[in-house]
């Protein structure tokens, strides 16, 4: 099953799958062997949903909390509390059974050091809340989570075992 | 967001020239604390995506340092100062009067060095604008950071306000001595914010 897509060099090891880039405010969902990235998480939270029996998962790169503050949404992505119920709904399209979804959270950092009323507002801090507390709306639970703080960091789901990569500036990669 | 309809060719052209001042300005404030010659390339004004954004820059995951300061007054919005990470270390040596080389990582001294740097070009920029158009503008205390473009870039545009899926940015690079220093500059202004200023040199926007 791995040979599905073959390496494109065989000196070097490169990795089998493919690995698939969710930018800002995006949302995507694959299945093994396939592996999704978000890169440089600030405020922003990183969200992975995986189902451990069917191997599909999902990335959401959330940017803010709570879409009903707007009064035009064209981008649903961009947003906790809608965001979420997107992805869970296109897992469940893809044949992913929602009952089984693992939760895994990065992100939602305070990246900005110094005093400032916008920076006070703290929109890291707000995504985290609003995250969890959606999953847990929908009865998702949260395997792992790796935010707050003041780094910023990469997140890599990788559909084949469901594990979590998190890259820092300056730290050895952590998996969740 | 009809506003960014509006704001047609001729609106880009004046802005961009309203910079081109202030940043002449803060270039020229940039020499004067590095002793040395600072070139400045042509302000651009343009409605981006974040995506956008990201790529002028480099690579999501470069480390860069970054100074943002918010605009108060006439024109809110956001300034920021970008370094990459080597650029940074060269700006600290210089400012310091260290050999090229010497600073190979950040601390607090290095910080507070460049945080005063955007610090000083933010306010010689407004100085420009505010002399010439005689609008009124003030900035806060810069605010730092030093980590992944990507995760400081996103930050800042969301603790800004600029979270439309388009934003309007004017942006140029400086650098002294070709690549020795690269820094980029960044001004969003606030949604609404324009007005006054297209006002002021006459060309009120019709909506």
């Amino acid at each position: 099953m791995q040979d599905a897509t073959a390496p494109k060099c065989e000196l070097k090891y490169v990795s089998p799958a493919a690995e698939i880039q969710v930018g800002i405010a995006e949302l995507k969902v694959t299945g093994q062997p396939d592996r999704l990235i978000t890169a440089g998480l600030g405020s922003c939270v990183g969200l992975t949903l995986y189902d451990p029996l069917t191997k599909i998962g999902g990335l959401l790169h959330i940017m803010l909390p709570d879409s009903t503050l707007f009064s035009k949404v064209t981008k649903p992505a961009k947003f906790a509390d809608l965001g979420i119920p997107l992805m869970v709904a296109e897992i469940k399209r893809r044949g992913g059974w929602v009952g089984n979804l693992q939760a895994k959270m990065a992100g939602g950092a305070q990246m900005f050091s110094g005093a400032n009323d916008k920076f006070m507002l703290n929109i890291g801090e707000r995504n985290i809340v609003m995250t969890r507390l959606i999953l847990r709306g929908l009865g998702i639970k949260v395997l792992a989570e790796e935010v707050g703080g003041s780094k910023g960091r990469t997140m890599i789901l990788d559909t084949a075992n469901g594990r979590v990569l998190i890259r820092t500036v300056g730290t050895p990669i952590k998996v969740i | 967001m009809a506003e960014s309809e509006v704001i047609s060719g001729l609106y880009m052209d004046a802005l961009q020239e309203i910079s081109n001042i202030g940043l002449g300005n803060a270039a020229t404030a940039l020499a004067e604390l590095l002793n040395k010659k600072v070139e400045l390339a042509v302000p651009k004004a343009r409605f981006l995506d974040f995506e956008q954004v990201f790529a002028m820059m480099g690579g999501v995951e470069e480390v860069v340092s970054c100074v943002n300061l918010s605009l108060g007054g006439d024109i809110p919005g956001t300034v920021m100062f970008l370094f990459m990470e080597h650029s940074t270390y060269n700006l600290i040596d210089m400012l310091m009067g260290y050999k090229l080389g010497t600073t190979s990582a950040l601390d607090d001294m290095g910080i507070s060095a460049i945080s005063e740097i955007g610090n000083v070009l933010t306010g010689s920029f407004i100085n420009a604008i505010g002399g010439m158009t005689g609008l009124k503008m003030n900035t806060t205390v810069p605010m730092f950071a030093f980590d992944m473009l990507g995760a400081i870039l996103s930050a800042s545009l969301v603790a800004g306000g600029h979270w439309g899926d388009k934003i309007l940015v004017i942006e140029t690079l400086f650098f002294q001595n070709y690549d020795q220093i690269k820094g980029h500059f960044f001004l969003l202004p606030e949604t609404g914010a324009l007005n006054r200023l297209f006002k002021t040199l006459g060309m009120p926007v019709e909506c």
